[in-house]
């Protein structure tokens, strides 16, 4: 498989703080990557840096195969999405929240959004107003916003973490059969490890702003090489 | 009586309406800037804009007129005593309250939102656009106040404009030349008509705001 | 017609506005929109056809259609120095505007800075038609104090001035500002009060000495205190009476603010005050409470010369402003001192007032 993105020496401060430093990371085209750790051990950084929406104070990050820039050109930015934690709606109705990035790459909408939020079992909601839908409801919605442009790269923020077990079991199927059907890449932050552990290809141990290990998501969960990971394949670290 | 009052009423709508078009061509943008922005000058240009907001209209009018003066730096222009010399001063009067306002409503939006519209993949012009969307409800109040402030405005288009019968009187200015000539009848009803036409105008925008927002399940 | 009448047919009015609002020609005659009586009755008399009066503008690119009119007079209207018989001329206003040949060109403009009292009056809509379908141009009325629109001339952005306060004008074109300064007319100041006369001045015949009663009796005074004309004017009469008023004391009050302000103000405080006769003509049926009490039932018999209020024409001085339109402002002078306009000025008003509201000096009539 070849590598979707490699991170090489890559370091990002806020002020004096480092909140990320990573000496070399690779993420392969099709795979689901799932990045566990503690609060505050940058995870959400990294998907920052991995959308492009601000880059790194040092290192470099390659994207299929190219260097990416301090101000990567928009159309680079366009090739990847992130599902937030919290679905951040548009005060609209729900087929105009699901349409708004194609409108932006001034593509047709057509039947793609239909489509979509059949995907996403919204199918009849369509004129509702956004804000007046369940929790569960939001995210799909969300994920439906990011499914329609067709990324390569799908990134997503703990995207089940305030759901309940009926839209968490919905997410998971969508974003499996994603990958497996699109060979869509996935990143996925998660406290959850038994998320990770149904969903991942492979999983990445971030603590402190440090890759502490990566490894199939097997041998991650049955014989870790790091104590930290053992810890927290057990559920032994607090959040 | 129609015929007489129908191009004052008719002016005050064009100059009001075309400053507050260029005022909020101008302020949208550097509101939603402001909002967005982080560089170290922005509390300086903010209290500017404040301090702008509370600047009186007289006084704008007199930096308006002697900008324009003919022996003034723009005086090559022409516009002392124009309908243009108006547009200006409202401009400079409603586009502070514009831009302020327009700050206030995108601060007030979930600062998730940008990051969210950025990871869509919105260029900047798209997200701050989407934002002014977003904010409709607090944008419609910063046009309202802002029109309203500039079509019931008389020191400055008095000073700049020169209330010249025909050409450059408007409903505030007419308002100001019948009192003076004792018709306060007249000036009443003058200054209903211009209530009445700020309440229709207002009501037809805030319709027009809900209309948007309307739920249409 | 009452005023919730006049309300309910322009609010009838505001739907039309909205669907034609930029489409609508903002130029009225000036006599059709000159709302105050005195305008009324004038254009009753003396007809200057709004039509014929805007007609040049509407129709430019046709040629002259009179035969009279030679090639270099339509180009060329300045040139021609047909001032003359336009000044001469003892026929009816009408015919006289009609007669002019039809300019072509882009119309031009003027900008007169001047008192409020000419405009309030109506004098001014009543005879600047003429001038300015003779010359073709607009006249741009710019009513103000003496003292504003002498600053106006000042900073050059009038291209004349008509005002009343021979003090200041001296000095504006002893600074340089302005040039050629003519006498057009004069009225005079009358003081009025409250029916009740508490100072007791009714037909004194000194202005100086029915304010020292005045404020002998520390009678309430309501002053312009605008550097207007009229406030020149009553400065200079306190000083003739020895005394310096101050604001807030002895019931004198400087208001700051115009003629007809400050007539309300008296009417509603039972004040006295300094107006001019014809803006105290003008506003007199809607001020019941005020009654005129020195300076004669008219001009004329106005026993106090000191109360005389001569008006002046200047010209902006082209040599301190280049872009002042000297060459019209010229041409105004001259006409606004010619034998006919001052008939037009004493005529004006005599039939709604029974006399002249400014009486013509550059010519005796």
């Amino acid at each position: 498989m070849t590598a979707q993105y490699t991170l090489r020496g890559v370091q990002h401060r806020y002020g004096t703080r480092t909140v990320l430093s990573l000496d070399a990371l690779e993420i392969l085209q099709g795979e689901v990557l799932a990045i566990v750790g503690p609060s505050g051990a940058g995870k959400s950084t990294l998907l920052r840096l991995l959308n492009f929406l601000e880059p790194p104070t040092d290192g470099v990050i390659t994207f299929d195969g190219q260097t990416v820039t301090a101000r990567p050109p928009l159309d680079l930015i366009r090739r990847v999405t992130t599902v937030f934690q919290r679905p951040v709606l548009l005060d609209r109705n729900v087929h105009d929240n699901v349409a708004f990035g194609l409108r932006l790459r001034g593509q047709a909408v057509d039947g793609r959004v239909d489509a979509a939020l059949a995907h996403v079992g919204l199918s009849g909601l369509d004129r509702a107003q956004a804000r007046k839908l369940s929790g569960g409801e939001m995210q799909r919605a969300a994920l439906a916003r990011a499914l329609v442009i067709e990324p390569e790269v799908l990134l997503l923020d703990e995207p089940t973490a305030n759901l309940d077990p009926y839209n968490v079991g919905l997410i998971e199927g969508i974003l499996a059969a994603q990958n497996r059907e699109r060979g869509t890449t996935l990143v996925l932050v998660t406290h959850n490890v038994f998320q990770a552990r149904r969903l991942a290809h492979r999983v990445a141990l971030l603590w402190d702003g440090r890759l502490i290990e990566v490894n199939r998501t097997a041998d991650f969960f049955d014989s870790p090489s790091d104590p930290r990971s053992a810890a927290f394949a057990k559920g032994e670290v607090a959040y | 009586m129609v015929e007489t009052f129908l191009p004052i009423v008719t002016l005050s709508l064009v100059v009001s309406g075309v400053a507050l078009g260029i005022a909020s061509v101008l302020g949208f943008p550097l509101g939603a800037w402001l909002a967005l922005a982080n560089v170290p000058g922005k509390r300086v240009i903010e209290a500017l804009i404040y301090t702008g907001m509370a600047f009186p209209p007289v006084v704008v009018g007199l930096v308006v007129y002697m900008l324009l003066s003919r022996s003034g730096p723009f005086g090559d222009l022409g516009w002392l005593f124009t309908t243009n010399a108006m547009i200006v001063a409202q401009v400079v009067i409603a586009f502070p309250m514009v831009a302020g306002l327009t700050q206030t409503a995108i601060d007030g939006l979930d600062p998730a939102l940008r990051l969210q519209l950025r990871a869509l993949g919105a260029s900047s012009p798209q997200v701050m656009w989407t934002l002014l969307t977003e904010a409709r409800a607090g944008v419609l109040s910063a046009l309202i106040a802002a029109f309203g402030s500039i079509i019931s405005e008389v020191g400055a288009v008095m000073l700049v404009g020169g209330n010249i019968e025909g050409q450059t009187r408007v409903m505030t200015t007419a308002i100001v030349l019948e009192t003076r000539q004792g018709n306060f009848e007249l000036a009443l009803a003058l200054g209903a008509l211009l209530l009445s036409l700020t309440f229709l105008i207002n009501f037809a925008v805030i319709r027009l705001g809900q209309r948007r927002e309307a739920p249409a399940r | 017609m009452s005023t919730f009448t006049r309300l309910a047919k322009w609010i009838g009015v505001i739907a039309l506005l909205t669907t034609t609002a930029c489409g609508t020609p903002a130029t009225p005659t000036p006599s059709a929109s000159q709302p105050s009586a005195t305008t009324t009755a004038v254009v009753a008399t003396e007809p200057p056809e709004p039509t014929a009066t805007t007609a040049p503008t509407q129709a430019p690119t046709e040629p002259a259609t009179a035969t009279s009119a030679p090639a270099t007079a339509t180009t060329a209207p300045t040139e021609a120095p047909t001032t003359a018989p336009a000044a001469t001329e003892t026929v009816a206003p009408t015919v006289a505007a009609a007669s002019l040949p039809t300019a072509a060109g882009p119309r031009g403009k003027l900008i007169l800075a001047t008192t409020t009292s000419t405009a309030d009056t109506g004098l001014l809509a009543a005879i600047l038609p003429y001038f300015e379908a003779r010359e073709n141009l607009d006249v741009q009325v710019i009513a103000v104090g003496t003292g504003q629109a002498l600053a106006i001339g000042a900073k050059g952005d009038a291209d004349v001035v008509l005002v009343h306060a021979r003090s200041q004008e001296d000095k504006f074109v002893a600074d340089g500002f302005g040039i050629d300064r003519r006498d057009v007319m004069y009225n005079d100041f009358v003081i009025v009060g409250p029916v009740s006369d508490p100072a007791g001045i009714r037909d004194l015949p000194k202005a100086k000495d029915a304010l020292a009663q005045i404020a002998a009796a520390a009678a309430p005074f309501a002053s312009r205190g605008d550097g207007s004309g009229t406030h020149t004017k009553e400065r200079s009469l306190w000083t003739a009476a020895g005394i310096t008023p101050a604001s807030g004391a002895n019931g004198y009050v400087a208001l700051g603010q115009g003629m007809g302000e400050t007539l309300t103000y008296a009417n509603e405080t039972g004040s006295y005050t300094l107006t001019d006769r014809g803006t105290w003509l003008a506003r007199q049926s809607g001020l019941t409470n005020l009654v005129l009490l020195v300076g004669g039932t008219s001009v004329k018999t106005n026993p106090d010369t000191s109360l005389y209020n001569p008006y002046g024409v200047i010209a902006v001085n082209p040599a301190k402003f280049p872009k002042a339109n000297y060459e019209k402002a010229a041409l105004f002078i001259e006409w606004i001192t010619s034998l006919s306009i001052q008939r037009r000025i004493y005529e004006f008003g005599r039939d709604l007032y029974g006399q002249s509201l400014f009486y013509p000096v550059a010519q005796t009539p």
